[in-house]
């Protein structure tokens, strides 16, 4: 489905990423860990599209096409959701116009027809549920004045709404009481099959105790240096990172 | 002399005989006081400010003549339809310049509410419309001001008496559709009384695209506790040239509202002069213009806190595209005596273009220590960052641009407090955005794009 390879990724001179190879197939959840500052990130704003880094070499395919080279609203079309660590505020624009634009987008590219207004409403109330979103909420412009387990909760409610092949979540975590924690992580499961694939990226293994992971993989310094499967996250909640960078030292040497 | 202070002082000479109330003294002599006024400003300030504006635009109206007889009398029907859905107002039109009717050029209703014509309104209840006429110059008449007052012919005249409430909104509509090229000077003349409420919805619109100059002036006398919101629509052909002035004169606690929305116009000055003249008045006034091409719209607005305890607020945004020009001259004085004034000024603008050309000059003149006053501009592209998260949810950059640019206008329509206006508003806002109403040849309000159907 999504096949990195050898991807080098650079801000105003500065290398971030120095060759990052990760493959990801259908069904499949795998989460990203690492330090702060080490790229996880970044690697989901390439995926995403964000302009202002530079990808000096390597590749990205999603699903055979050259996903380098799509505008950021065709990386959507074609299937892949960033859920946001900081999602922004968009005063003005609600929620449900919000919805109902990316949607008819979406779907005009894939060539399906748009929803009638009915079954727009049906759908935005039935995946409002799967995260506890009030209908109250909808009308309200994009973020503005939420809550930080608001706005992850949005998150995951576009996610349900656009019904993405592969999911890239953020630190979605982060900031969360364990009530908001539980209320993304089971929406998130909800929306898992066997077509679609989700990528965690965490700093804990907190989240992943709800979110089981097929696999893990620490980035660090650039690069995934350390891949395993989910006793792998239990290690580093336990160890922390410094073994995974003495590791990495020593085989640098 | 400019030339065109001479041409003016020249049309005045030659038609004097021939403009409304001719045979009164006191009339003659305020237009005399106009024309002395015309002579000493003689158009210095736009020289000076806009060398530009002035060459292309007020210039350029030499030539262009007051319609001096009213056009004869066609049902509105066969021109006129107001397509703003469920919205029942009391409707007052202008062709040309002349109040239409058909024999009844002022109606008397039974709660005292009186709507017409002006110049009828002298004829029939001279003592109490003169005053109000004759009123003493504003000190911030100007020389359009000048013009207006020395050539004006019809306008609105408005009369709320005490403790009534106005359920319709009186709707003033006014419409050029002349082969001629216009030169209008429209003085209107509304006046609330104490307790009173009434709304006021004022749309300009060109129905053929003939250069012409409308120079408008509108006074508004709101009494003890009276209520007076006031909407104001323009959308004019691109030849046209629009002048707005509007004087609002405010006593113990009254409060004026305004909505100015322009979709569309040729070159547009509104300019809106409040003088708080007694404590707790307050004046709240909102703006909204997304221009484009070459128009250009200049906002002025100016207000007087003479006295303590008044509060006004201003926010005023606009989206500026193409090679348009937006101005934004904000004013508030706070007098000495002003003590615990509240003002706020804000202005907000969007460039499209590397062309197009804002200049906005909030200004705070205070001589009061005891108030709370802020002002702010902001001049700018659309947010990057929205951008980016909207376009990762499969939405094209075209529309992402658009519903950030509605949200932007619609802030401004959301403070309208007629339902069905609001609605057709935002509706309009939206096609204008999405390049659906480009100029129109009618008011947008009865637009034939803009038909719910």
């Amino acid at each position: 489905m999504l096949k990195i390879e050898n991807l080098h990724v650079s801000i105003k001179g500065k290398e971030i990423l120095k060759g990052v190879n990760l493959d990801i197939n259908k069904g499949e959840v795998h989460a990203i860990m690492g330090p702060n500052g080490t790229g996880k990130s970044t690697l989901a704003s390439v995926i995403a599209g964000k302009e202002i880094f530079d990808v000096t070499e390597g590749s990205i395919t999603y699903n055979g096409k050259n996903l380098l080279e799509m505008p950021i609203e065709d990386r959507a079309r074609e299937g892949i959701f960033i859920g946001f660590q900081y999602p922004v505020e968009i005063p003005g624009v609600s929620i449900t116009n919000f919805m109902k634009t990316a949607l008819e987008e979406i779907r005009r590219y894939r060539g399906l027809p748009p929803l009638t207004e009915l079954e727009f409403r049906k759908l935005m109330k039935e995946k409002a549920k799967i995260v506890e979103l009030t209908e109250k909420l909808s009308n309200r412009s994009v973020n503005e004045g939420f809550s930080g387990g608001e706005k992850k909760r949005n998150e995951i409610f576009q996610m349900a709404m656009l019904e993405p092949s592969l999911s890239i979540l953020d630190e979605t975590d982060s900031g969360l009481d364990i009530d908001a924690l539980r209320i993304v992580a089971t929406g998130v499961n909800q929306l898992k099959s066997p077509d679609n694939a989700t990528v965690v990226i965490t700093h804990y293994q907190r989240l992943l105790d709800y979110i089981v992971p097929d696999f893990v993989h620490v980035l660090f310094d650039g690069k995934i240096v350390k891949s395993g499967t989910k006793e792998l996250a239990l290690e580093l909640e336990h160890r922390g990172y410094d073994w995974i960078k003495q590791e990495y030292e020593q085989n640098r040497q | 002399m400019t030339p065109f202070t001479q041409y003016i002082k020249d049309l005045y000479v030659g038609i004097k005989n021939q403009l409304p109330c001719a045979g009164n003294n006191a009339v003659a002599e305020m237009r005399e006081k106009g024309l002395q006024n015309l002579l000493e400003k003689d158009f210095q300030i736009y020289q000076k400010e806009n060398r530009k504006m002035f060459d292309d635009h007020i210039a350029c109206a030499s030539g262009m003549k007051p319609q001096l007889t009213p056009p004869p009398y066609r049902p509105v029907e066969e021109y006129f339809h107001c397509k703003v859905k469920d919205i029942d107002t009391r409707m007052c039109i202008f062709r040309n310049g002349w109040y239409v009717h058909n024999g009844n050029p002022l109606t008397v209703e039974e709660n005292g509410v009186i709507t017409g014509s002006l110049t009828e309104a002298l004829r029939q209840y001279p003592q109490l419309v003169f005053p109000y006429l004759l009123a003493e110059n504003s000190p911030k008449e100007d020389s359009l001001s000048a013009i207006n007052r020395l050539l004006f012919n019809d306008g609105l005249f408005v009369y709320v008496p005490d403790n009534v409430v106005v359920e319709k909104p009186i709707q003033l509509i006014s419409l050029t559709d002349s082969s001629e090229h216009l030169l209008l000077n429209n003085r209107n003349i509304i006046v609330v009384g104490k307790n009173a409420k009434v709304s006021f919805i004022q749309c300009d619109d060109s129905i053929e695209f003939k250069p012409s100059f409308i120079n408008n002036t509108t006074k508004i006398y709101l009494d003890e506790s009276a209520y007076f919101s006031y909407y104001k629509m323009e959308n004019k052909n691109p030849e046209s040239l629009l002048f707005n002035e509007v004087d609002v004169e405010q006593k113990a606690h009254s409060h004026f509202y305004s909505n100015a929305m322009t979709f569309n116009t040729g070159y547009l000055r509104n300019k809106i002069n409040v003088f708080l003249t007694e404590p707790f008045a307050s004046a709240k006034m909102y703006g909204l213009y997304l221009v484009d091409k070459k128009q250009h719209i200049d906002n002025q607005i100016f207000i007087d806190h003479q006295v303590p305890d008044c509060e006004s607020y201003q926010l005023y945004k606009g989206i500026v595209d193409d090679s348009a020009i937006a101005h934004f001259l904000g004013h508030v004085v706070v007098r000495p005596d002003a003590q615990r004034t509240v003002a706020a000024q804000t202005n907000r603008n969007i460039t499209l273009t590397d062309e197009a050309k804002i200049t906005s000059k909030p200004f705070l003149e205070i001589y009061a220590d005891d108030v709370k006053c802020n002002h702010g501009t902001t001049v700018g592209q659309l947010d990057e960052e929205a951008m980016y998260y909207l376009r990762t949810r499969g939405i094209c950059e075209v529309n992402a641009r658009r519903l950030l640019m509605l949200a932007f206008a619609n802030e401004i329509a959301d403070f309208i407090g007629i339902d069905s206006l609001k609605a057709r508003y935002k509706e309009m806002i939206r096609k204008r955005l999405n390049g659906e109403l480009t100029i129109c040849d009618q008011c947008v309000l009865h637009c034939p794009h803009l038909g719910m159907e």
